[in-house]
């Protein structure tokens, strides 16, 4: 019985005797372990550091084009060292302005957000915390981590070439991502770009797919569904709702492919160009398609994209506040609950990104409905959060500080998409640095924390036992913390000045101009706070080989099965048989029992060693 | 040079911080650390309540201190009706924005650990859930309703009894400018097609219907105040968006698919200008969807004028028909037109 194997207490030691009693059957060599690897803890590391990769990569991106927007007329040589002919003379080129907007947006939301976080924590937790060996398909998750490597590589090709990388936003509406002649990152960069996007999507299925079988068919004994850890649903949801939305991105990529190659009009009519109207190679006059329609298709997958972003952020915070806080996660059902209505009314919401789009204003006033709507599921979950912590015992990790932030930050974000929710008040708004300020703020820093969260937490659980110094990860959240309200709160003032976003200079216009002061405010809080990531990354690679080990299998005192697993982590996870589950994940607190591991039967209760039972606050 | 420098200085920074956090673990380690634990969540709360009442301190200030440059009250009718919307949505969320993050960096504080505690079991209530989706539930329902009726006004027809006085006039987008065709003396657009675009029709009008005759396509945005305007909205190329920020005007401008929005203008430009104490104050109409490199440079005027100056200066305007299509006209005349409006074309070009 596995159950009696594990120690409640955490302040003494599990056996680390006996290691090597029990001998992996799986031969592996170094290409197996540490390239081709099928063990989901070795994808999961890959998924992150290629994700921690990626957000250097797309962060710098920001603060070069901060530089440009804080310090419009001055030259910064930086620019022609990193982009050449783009940034000659140290002058920003408006042409790379755009590529670097674009590809921050699409290397934070796809290759950061949704692969480095969603594809790390799925990957490791989902066989840990539901009690599996593995994957369904192990195979299938290594190649959901090569296509996203394949689509990183074409992604990172695309930064290079001659014509620069695609440059018509993240979104690539059509006719300026169809048409080459419109925009010069409309060219080479822009196939680049949707054939990275089509790989990326096929390692997202191959991902989500296994999350969704592994959750349904893959738990151990006991662990019912309502026994889950908000994790794991947080997790199913994701992957259900990026299983169900991803396939109609892809076609909306193939169809844009087809009118940028094979002469077809799904998404352009009625174009006049280069001084006549255009033809396609047949010679007839391209019309019928609709540019709404590309947006209908990208929203489609768009909308529920910023779900799938979030979602894993809230379960790891809801997880890491209950644990920390050792108390329960205030109203489970209700917090399961709401994670069903947000990813049943997240598909129904997509058009709310297109009020002022052209589409029929009636079809915006439906959408309105299910926006709003779904503001109440979400204000459920902050209330929950909050009574979490109420009367709590609170030690502050890493971990939970950057979670009592993601709470903070989805409050601040959440309650500007009330405003922008409404159609009428969208009118405003709708494109203006309102619409960056929440949803930076709501869904962009807020995933991020959840990452950080998750990595300061479950990190003993992908390096063998290995800790991150907890120190630098206080300097590096309150750094983070100050300077992500400093950059995007006085964005809020912008938008109520109705400055538009994407904007490569603001001195055109009277209305957008005069915000001098705010924007060398922003721009310096957003190098301020990209240095201040190098403190995570230097801890981060320096504890994977000379962190503290963890005195305890549990340092955090948490219940939920993966701190049952041996320090070192091995294939198949369990040694011995995998531990059979006798309760929720969350008493915490309860019985006078600082907390009692899901693995523990209530008659083995009194077979724990406690010191005298406290008394509860 | 500099920039090397600041980079070393940079990391001397982090390597600084990196030593510091090593040193302060190493010391915990041979110290007692539960008592480093006490220690360090006392910090952490404490931490958290100067974050939670400077920050507010610091969003409340500078909220008052940058609105004056906001947007300054809707120069429209619906305008003014969004602006109440608004207001009443602000009324609904700020009091939670500072309740809620009082009460998350409050807890925080109050409770950090005490190891001779427990923490209160606390599962479920059902009631206080009830409440919590309950009120929620009812502000959006009134948000909805409120929002929605302004929408469907906004974006429904103009109202019968303003239907003999409504300006149309129509917006075409191409990158990178705006260019705006009146209806004329008749108030009707005539017809135009892409597919008749040429240097000799540069609009693509067709000269059979007789409503071309008179539409006119000038330099200016002029418009009269407190009469309704209908813009149609179309672009020749990619996605743009016709916005009027200070009437709360943005519509996409797309190709294939036109578009359209009204409203009425309530303040001329001269009130504008006095109202703000600003004589350089000027209505600008800007391109709020991306539309390639010289998207931030699609500027052009408005001027809210009287009505009289409105008619007068119509009457100044020449139709595209006496330019292009009437017979007998004056070719040398013709090709001056065409070349100024070609330097006016190069003007936008160079000024990116």
């Amino acid at each position: 019985m596995a159950s009696t194997d594990i120690n409640i207490d955490a302040h003494e030691g599990h056996g680390h005797d006996h290691h090597d009693d029990h001998h992996h059957e799986h031969e592996t060599n170094f290409v197996t372990h540490y390239i081709f690897s099928q063990d989901h803890k070795m994808i999961s590391k890959q998924f992150l550091i290629t994700g921690i990769i990626w957000a250097i990569i797309g962060v710098g991106f920001s603060v070069l084009f901060r530089l440009q927007l804080g310090w419009p007329d001055e030259s910064f040589p930086i620019f022609e060292y990193l982009l050449g002919k783009w940034g000659a003379g140290g002058k920003l080129d408006a042409e790379f302005y755009y590529a670097l907007v674009t590809m921050h947006g699409t290397i934070m939301v796809f290759f950061v957000l949704t692969a480095g976080l969603s594809g790390t924590f799925s990957n490791l937790l989902i066989p840990l915390q539901c009690g599996a060996r593995d994957m369904a398909s192990p195979f299938m998750n290594m190649l959901s981590y090569w296509f996203f490597f394949a689509a990183g590589v074409v992604m990172f090709i695309s930064l290079f070439v001659q014509t620069g990388p695609a440059s018509g936003g993240w979104t690539a509406y059509p006719p300026l991502s169809a048409l080459q002649s419109t925009s010069s990152g409309s060219g080479l960069g822009m196939t680049l770009w949707l054939t990275s996007m089509s790989l990326f999507i096929v390692s997202s299925l191959l991902g989500g797919l296994n999350y969704v079988a592994t959750v349904l068919n893959m738990r151990t004994k006991g662990m019912t569904m309502m026994r889950m850890p908000l994790t794991i649903w947080a997790f199913f949801f994701t992957a259900v709702l990026g299983v169900l939305s991803f396939p109609v991105l892809l076609s909306a990529c193939i169809l844009l492919i087809f009118d940028r190659h094979f002469g077809t009009a799904f998404y352009l009519s009625d174009i006049f160009i280069n001084g006549e109207p255009l033809r396609n190679a047949a010679g007839q006059l391209v019309e019928g398609g609709s540019p709404i329609l590309y947006q209908h298709l990208f929203w489609f997958l768009g909308h529920p994209e910023v779900y799938i972003v979030i979602l894993p952020a809230m379960g790891m915070v809801s997880h890491i506040l209950a644990t920390n806080a050792k108390k329960p996660i205030f109203g489970y059902h209700a917090m399961v609950y709401s994670i069903m209505a947000i990813t049943i009314l997240g598909f129904l919401v997509w058009a709310h990104h297109m009020f002022v789009s052209g589409m029929n204003p009636f079809v915006g006033s439906v959408f309105t409905l299910f926006t709003l709507l779904i503001a109440v599921p979400s204000a459920v979950k902050v209330f929950n959060w909050i009574t979490t912590i109420w009367r709590g015992n609170i030690n502050f990790t890493p971990a939970m500080m950057f979670s009592i932030g993601f709470v903070s930050l989805f409050i601040s974000g959440g309650l500007t998409g009330i405003v922008l929710g409404n159609p009428a008040l969208d009118i405003g708004y709708h494109d203006t640095y309102y619409v960056i300020a929440h949803f930076h703020i709501v869904m962009a820093m807020a995933a991020g924390y959840g990452l950080f969260a998750g990595v300061y937490h479950w990190f003993p659980k992908m390096f063998d036992g290995r800790m991150m110094n907890n120190n630098l990860g206080y300097i590096h959240f309150w750094i983070t913390f100050i300077g992500s309200y400093c950059i995007f709160w006085p964005m809020h003032y912008l938008g109520e000045a109705g400055v538009p976003r994407r904007y490569f200079s603001f001195a055109e216009f009277n209305f957008a101009n005069g915000f001098e002061d705010l924007n060398v405010f922003i721009s310096v809080a957003s190098i301020v706070v990209f240095f201040a990531q190098f403190l995570f990354v230097i801890n981060f690679f320096y504890s994977i080989l000379n962190g503290k080990r963890m005195r305890s299998l549990n340092p955090w005192g948490s219940n939920s099965l993966e701190w049952t697993t041996g320090a070192k982590g091995i294939h198949g996870n369990w040694e011995g048989a995998i531990p059979e589950v006798h309760r929720w994940p969350y008493d915490f607190g309860k019985d006078g029992y600082e907390h009692i591991p899901q693995t523990v039967a209530d008659k083995d209760l009194k077979e724990i060693k406690t010191s005298e039972r406290l008394p509860s606050r | 040079m500099m920039s090397l420098l600041g980079i070393a200085a940079i990391a001397l920074v982090i390597v600084i911080l990196f030593q510091i956090s090593k040193a302060g673990e190493m010391l915990n380690e041979l110290g007692n650390t539960k008592k480093a634990g006490d220690t360090n969540n006392r910090v952490q709360a404490n931490l958290f309540l100067w974050t939670l009442i400077f920050g507010l301190l610091a969003i409340v200030w500078s909220a008052f201190h940058y609105s004056p440059m906001f947007l300054p009250e809707p120069s429209s009718e619906h305008g003014v009706g969004i602006q109440r919307m608004y207001f009443w949505t602000l009324v609904s969320i700020v009091p939670i924005f500072f309740i809620t993050q009082i009460l998350l960096f409050g807890f925080a504080y109050r409770y950090k650990r005490d190891e001779t505690r427990l923490s209160h079991y606390f599962p479920e209530n059902n009631k206080l859930e009830l409440i919590w989706s309950a009120i929620p539930a009812v502000v959006m329902v009134l948000l909805v309703t409120g929002g929605l009726r302004q929408w469907l006004k906004i974006t429904g027809p103009i109202p019968e009894d303003q239907q003999e006085e409504v300006i149309t006039i129509e917006a075409t987008a191409q990158q990178f400018k705006w260019d705006i065709r009146y209806a004329g003396p008749d108030r009707e657009l005539g017809k135009k097609a892409v597919r008749e675009m040429s240097d000799d029709n540069p609009w693509g009008q067709d000269w059979a219907d007789a409503a071309n005759k008179d539409d006119f396509v000038p330099t200016e945005i002029y418009l009269p105040v407190n009469k309704p305007v209908m813009v149609k909205i179309n672009s020749l190329d990619v996605l743009h968006s016709f916005y009027l920020p200070h009437f709360k005007v943005k519509m996409d401008a797309v190709p294939g698919i036109p578009t359209q929005f009204w409203f009425t203008p309530t303040k001329t430009s001269a009130e504008m200008q006095n109202i703000l104490d600003d004589p350089g104050f000027v209505y600008e109409l800007a391109c709020a969807e991306l539309c390639g490199k010289a998207h931030f440079n699609m500027r052009k005027e408005v001027y809210i004028v009287t009505e009289d100056e409105f008619n007068a200066w119509m009457k100044e305007q020449k139709s595209l028909y006496s330019q292009f299509a009437a017979p007998q006209k004056n070719a040398d005349v013709d090709t001056e037109q065409e070349k100024d409006e070609k330097v006016n074309v190069d003007k936008t070009v160079s000024a990116l």
